[in-house]
């Protein structure tokens, strides 16, 4: 192995409220736009659009679960920069909110069925509270 | 002299409008702190989206995007930022009249006004034509959907040429005391400027470079439209809170004065009637 190459990972995950997460990582697997992605330390530097979804990482023997929304990936050969439209930490999703959003989004849908735009928006919300709900699943699978 | 009941009335409505005042600027105290604490959250996706854009602009086609194009500047829009309430100093005034100046300074090329605060629209909404106005922004902390309305609305008008240069206006959270006001080219986004320091050569493009461009600039505009909108209203809560203070500690000055006045008509009213007792008895 090419010694020059970094063994660990920063990972970055912004939104445009805040500063999600910033943490060491030995690998990180994320929705991209055109499927999912798997990077490890010194991967070839790489953009990408996301998609809804959960990103999850590596930190030890643990993993840890984040549901993230739209934007962009940056990979840099140590670094992984996400710029989110949304992203929640699978351990601080609010699970009967989640689930709520995500009925009312589907009632939503069922009555906005001919205008597009407000049908778009409900399907995006109906994604998103699925993303917080599976990133909240995964981190109670993962620690049992 | 004013009488002592004149002086008591006057004295209790100092108070309340004391009472008034202090409540306010505890409010905005309180708003200020979390409005501050969202100003700094909202840097860090701010500066990244910058840097993130400069690495792609190295590699992407230049005129590739609507956002990007340059154009001889014919017609610019000026977004002037307000508050939507009064009641904080010198806020808004300060941003009118900056305004005007800015549109007479530019009346050789035609300046269209976009309003983002109820105090700001309803100055110029009757002196001339608004081509958009937001209201209501500011009443809750800002939300980012309120920056995505304001941000769709200057793409629309940049995209379909009716406007060459977009300014933004607002004032800028510096300090408690001094808040900042500036001017900001939003777009065409100036070309990222400073040392690629790590940007790579060449990256793997998962979608083609064009349509990451085309998806990331609205968001940059966003980004940055949200992170103005957030200052303007730290900003604002931090000139109500000192204007509020200020008003405070007049009214105390103020109270002070007029008790002095009353007890020194209160004390004459009495020697005056003590004088007339000793004179009676004085004349038996």
């Amino acid at each position: 192995m090419d010694p020059e190459l970094p063994t660990i990972l920063e990972l970055q995950v912004v939104t445009p409220e805040r500063l999600l997460l910033s943490e060491r990582t030995t690998s990180v697997s994320l929705p991209g736009k055109s499927g999912r992605m798997g990077i490890l330390p010194g991967h070839a530097p790489l953009v990408s659009e996301l998609a809804t979804g959960v990103l999850f990482f590596e930190q030890g023997t643990q993993t840890r679960f984040v549901a993230v929304q739209g934007g962009f990936v940056e990979v840099l050969p140590g670094r992984v920069l996400v710029l989110a439209t949304r992203a929640e930490r699978g351990e601080s999703v609010d699970l009967e909110g989640a689930g709520r959003a995500r009925n009312e989004a589907e009632q939503a849908l069922k009555k906005s069925s001919a205008d597009q735009a407000e049908s778009q928006r409900a399907q995006e919300e109906i994604d998103w509270s699925r993303a917080c709900l599976d990133a909240a699943d995964s981190k109670r699978d993962s620690n049992s | 002299m004013a009488s002592i009941l004149d002086l008591r009335r006057r004295i209790r409505s100092v108070r309340n409008t004391q009472k008034i005042t202090r409540a306010m600027k505890m409010v905005a105290a309180a708003r200020l702190r979390r409005a501050q604490d969202r100003v700094v959250n909202a840097r860090p996706y701010a500066r990244q989206m910058r840097s993130f854009l400069g690495n792609l602009g190295r590699h992407a086609e230049k005129s590739s995007h609507p956002l990007l194009a340059q154009r001889p500047v014919r017609r610019t829009l000026l977004a002037l930022v307000t508050a939507d309430r009064g009641l904080c100093g010198a806020f808004n005034a300060n941003l009118i009249r900056a305004a005007q100046r800015h549109l007479q300074e530019h009346a050789d090329t035609e300046t269209a006004l976009l309003a983002v605060g109820r105090k700001g629209r309803d100055y110029f909404r009757k002196k001339r034509k608004l081509d958009g106005e937001y209201t209501g922004l500011f009443q809750r902390p800002v939300q980012f959907a309120s920056a995505e309305q304001v941000a769709t609305q200057i793409e629309m008008l940049y995209g379909d040429k009716s406007v060459d240069a977009v300014d933004v206006m607002y004032q800028q959270f510096k300090t408690l005391l001094s808040p900042k006001l500036v001017t900001e080219r939003l777009l065409p986004i100036e070309e990222p400027t400073g040392p690629a320091e790590e940007a790579p050569t060449d990256y793997i493009w998962e979608q083609p470079p064009e349509e990451i461009l085309g998806h990331v600039l609205p968001r940059y505009v966003e980004a940055e439209v949200y992170r103005e909108l957030l200052e303007s209203q730290a900003a604002e809560l931090a000139s109500r809170m000192t204007a509020m203070d200020t008003a405070t500690n007049n009214a105390v000055e103020l109270l002070e004065t007029l008790t002095l006045q009353l007890n020194r008509v209160r004390q004459a009213a009495i020697t005056k009637e003590i004088i007339e007792i000793v004179s009676g008895a004085a004349a038996q």
